[in-house]
C-alpha cells in the first residue's frame, strides 16, 4: 500500500538541485597499445587517434609510444594529459638516474619505478594504461603490464586500451598458441613475423573499435636499439 | 590540558625555546564566515563559444566571434576573445571568460619577465602553449580548473604554430583546431576544405574561416555574427577589428503588417 502524503512540501525528489554538468577531472581519450616480446627482441604497436571522449576525434596524429632508454618503451593508453604528465616525470626521473649512475636505467628497474610512480599517486591516479616493454641485462625480450594504479605483471604479450579486448584472445592464441588442436614448430617466431602479425592485430581492433584506427606506431626494440616504422590504419 | 599554571621545570613540559610565550604573542587565527572557503570554478558563468583555427601555406588563421553569454542571454556582443602574446603568440579561449582574464595575466607576466631577460631570445609559440598546458593541468589536480579550451597560434622564425589546451590539461598540434560547437560543424567543413586544397593562400582560408563561422552562426545558438579573425604569418601577428558576417536577411515578417491604419 502506498503511503499517504501528509506534507504540503514538494516531495524530495524534486528538491534536488539542478545537475549542471559538473567538472570531470579524467577523460578517456581511448586508444589501443599492444606488445610482443620475443628471444631477443620486442615489438609494440600503438595506434595514433586520440578521441575527445566521446564519437570526435582530436588528432590523428597523436603517438602513444614513448621512447625511455635505447633498450626500452613505454606505450600508453589512457587520458592523454595524464599520460604527458606521467611521460615527462619518467624523462626527469631517468635522465637524473644516468646523471647519478652514469648509465641509463635497466629495463626490469624501469618497470618496477613506473609501478612504484603510478602507486604513489593511489589515490588521485594517472589514468593511463601502460606497457613497459624492453629487453633486459641478458637481451631477452619482455613486456611489463599495469594498471592505473600501478599493479603489474611481467608477460610475453600484453594489450592495453580500448581495443584491448579484440586483441587479447588474438595473442592467445597466436602467439601462446592456446586452443590449437596442432601446433607446428618450436614456438619461436622471427621478428618480421611478430611485426606483420601486430600490424594484421592492430588493424582489426581498428574495424571494431571506434576509438583505434589512422595510423599506428610499430617499434621494434632490440640489441641495436629502436627503430620506428609508420603503418597506415583506417581514418573513419 | 593546560600547563601555564606550572611556573617550575616538569619532566616532558620544560619549554626550553619559548614556544608558549611566542605563541601568545601571536593573534589568534580566527574563522570568519564572510569570507567563505575555498572557492573553486565548478561550472562556467559568462562563456564564449567555439574558436577555430587553421593552417594555409605559411601561417595560421583563426576565427572567433565576439559574444559572451550568460547562460542563454547574449550578455557582453563585443568582447575580443582573441590576445596576443609577445609579439609571436595569439590565444583564443572558449569558456569561462574571467578564466580566460586570469589567464592573460599570468601569461603576460611570463611574457614581461622574458622580455626582462633582454638575451635575444623570444618565447616561441610552442613555448607559451607548452606552459599554457601545465598551468591548466596544475589547476585541473587541484579540482580547479580554468575552464577554457584555449586555441595557440603563432609564427616564428619561419615556422607556423597551431596548438589546443582544455581544462584538463590535454594538448596537442594540429593543422586544424576547433572547439566547442565548431569541433560538430565546422571541423568537418574545415578538413573537407583542406584536403580538397591542401596548400591554400592566405585569402582561401581567410574565406574559409569566415564561411565556418557564417554556418556557426545559423547552427549554434551562443553565437553572434559578429567575428575577428586572427593572423600569424610572414607579416607577424594581427587581430582584425570587428566584422559584420553577411547573412541571410529575416525580414519576412516585415510585410504582414506595415500600416496599423490599414488593419
Amino acid at each position: 500500500m502506498e503511503t499517504l502524503k501528509l506534507s504540503a512540501l514538494p516531495e524530495q525528489s524534486k528538491q534536488q538541485p539542478i545537475n549542471h554538468g559538473r567538472f570531470e577531472a579524467y577523460v578517456d581519450n581511448g586508444g589501443t597499445v599492444m606488445a610482443v616480446a620475443g628471444k631477443d627482441y620486442c615489438v609494440i604497436a600503438g595506434d595514433t587517434r586520440m578521441s575527445d571522449g566521446g564519437y570526435g576525434i582530436q588528432t590523428r596524429h597523436y603517438t602513444k609510444v614513448f621512447q625511455l632508454t635505447n633498450k626500452c618503451v613505454l606505450a600508453t593508453s589512457g587520458m592523454q594529459a595524464d599520460t604527458i604528465a606521467l611521460q615527462k616525470r619518467l624523462k626527469l626521473m631517468l635522465e637524473t638516474y644516468q646523471k647519478e649512475h652514469g648509465k641509463p636505467m635497466s629495463t626490469p628497474a624501469i618497470a618496477q619505478f613506473l609501478s612504484n610512480t603510478l602507486y604513489y599517486k593511489r589515490f588521485f591516479p594517472y589514468y593511463t594504461f601502460n606497457l613497459v616493454a624492453g629487453v633486459d641485462e641478458k637481451g631477452e625480450g619482455w613486456i611489463w603490464t599495469y594498471d592505473a594504479v600501478g599493479s603489474h605483471e611481467r608477460v610475453k604479450y600484453s594489450s592495453q586500451g580500448s581495443g584491448n579486448q579484440l586483441v587479447i584472445p588474438l595473442l592467445d592464441n597466436q602467439v601462446a598458441k592456446r586452443n590449437q588442436q596442432i601446433i607446428q614448430g618450436n614456438g619461436d617466431v622471427s621478428c618480421d613475423q611478430v611485426v606483420s602479425f601486430v600490424k594484421d592485430a592492430i588493424t582489426s581492433a581498428g574495424e571494431r573499435d571506434i576509438y583505434t584506427g589512422d595510423f599506428a606506431d610499430i617499434v621494434v626494440v632490440d640489441k641495436d636499439g629502436v627503430r620506428w616504422e609508420k603503418f597506415e590504419l583506417k581514418l573513419d | 590540558m593546560s600547563f601555564e599554571h606550572i611556573n617550575f621545570p616538569v619532566f616532558g613540559q620544560v619549554d626550553y625555546f619559548g614556544k608558549q610565550s611566542q605563541q601568545q604573542l601571536q593573534p589568534q587565527q580566527q574563522y570568519t564566515p564572510s569570507h567563505g572557503g575555498k572557492k573553486n570554478t565548478l561550472d562556467p558563468i559568462v562563456t564564449g563559444t567555439s574558436i577555430i583555427a587553421i593552417k594555409y601555406d605559411k601561417g595560421v588563421v583563426m576565427g572567433s566571434d565576439m559574444l559572451l553569454s550568460y547562460g542563454s542571454l547574449a550578455r557582453f556582443n563585443s568582447i575580443q576573445r582573441m590576445t596576443k602574446f609577445g609579439g609571436n603568440t595569439i590565444i583564443g579561449a572558449s569558456g569561462e571568460y574571467s578564466d580566460f582574464q586570469s589567464i592573460t595575466t599570468t601569461l603576460n607576466e611570463l611574457v614581461t619577465d622574458d622580455h626582462c631577460m633582454d638575451d635575444g631570445s623570444r618565447l616561441s609559440p610552442e613555448e607559451i602553449w607548452n606552459y599554457l598546458a601545465r598551468i591548466l593541468y596544475n589547476q585541473r589536480n587541484k579540482g580547479n580548473p580554468l575552464w577554457n579550451t584555449c586555441v595557440v597560434i603563432g609564427y616564428q622564425g619561419g615556422k607556423s604554430f597551431l596548438g589546443k589546451v582544455d581544462l584538463v590539461g590535454t594538448c596537442f598540434k594540429e593543422d586544424i583546431v576547433t572547439c566547442g560547437y565548431g569541433s560538430h560543424i565546422a571541423l568537418p567543413l574545415l578538413r573537407k576544405a583542406r584536403d580538397d586544397n591542401p596548400n591554400m593562400n592566405l585569402e582561401q582560408a581567410k574565406k574559409l574561416i569566415e564561411d565556418c563561422l557564417r554556418v556557426l552562426f545559423y547552427r549554434d545558438a551562443r553565437s553572434s555574427k559578429k567575428i575577428q579573425i586572427a593572423v600569424a604569418g610572414e607579416q607577424g601577428i594581427d587581430i582584425s577589428g570587428p566584422i559584420e558576417l553577411e547573412t541571410y536577411n529575416w525580414n519576412s515578417g516585415e510585410a504582414a503588417v506595415k500600416n496599423f491604419s490599414q488593419v
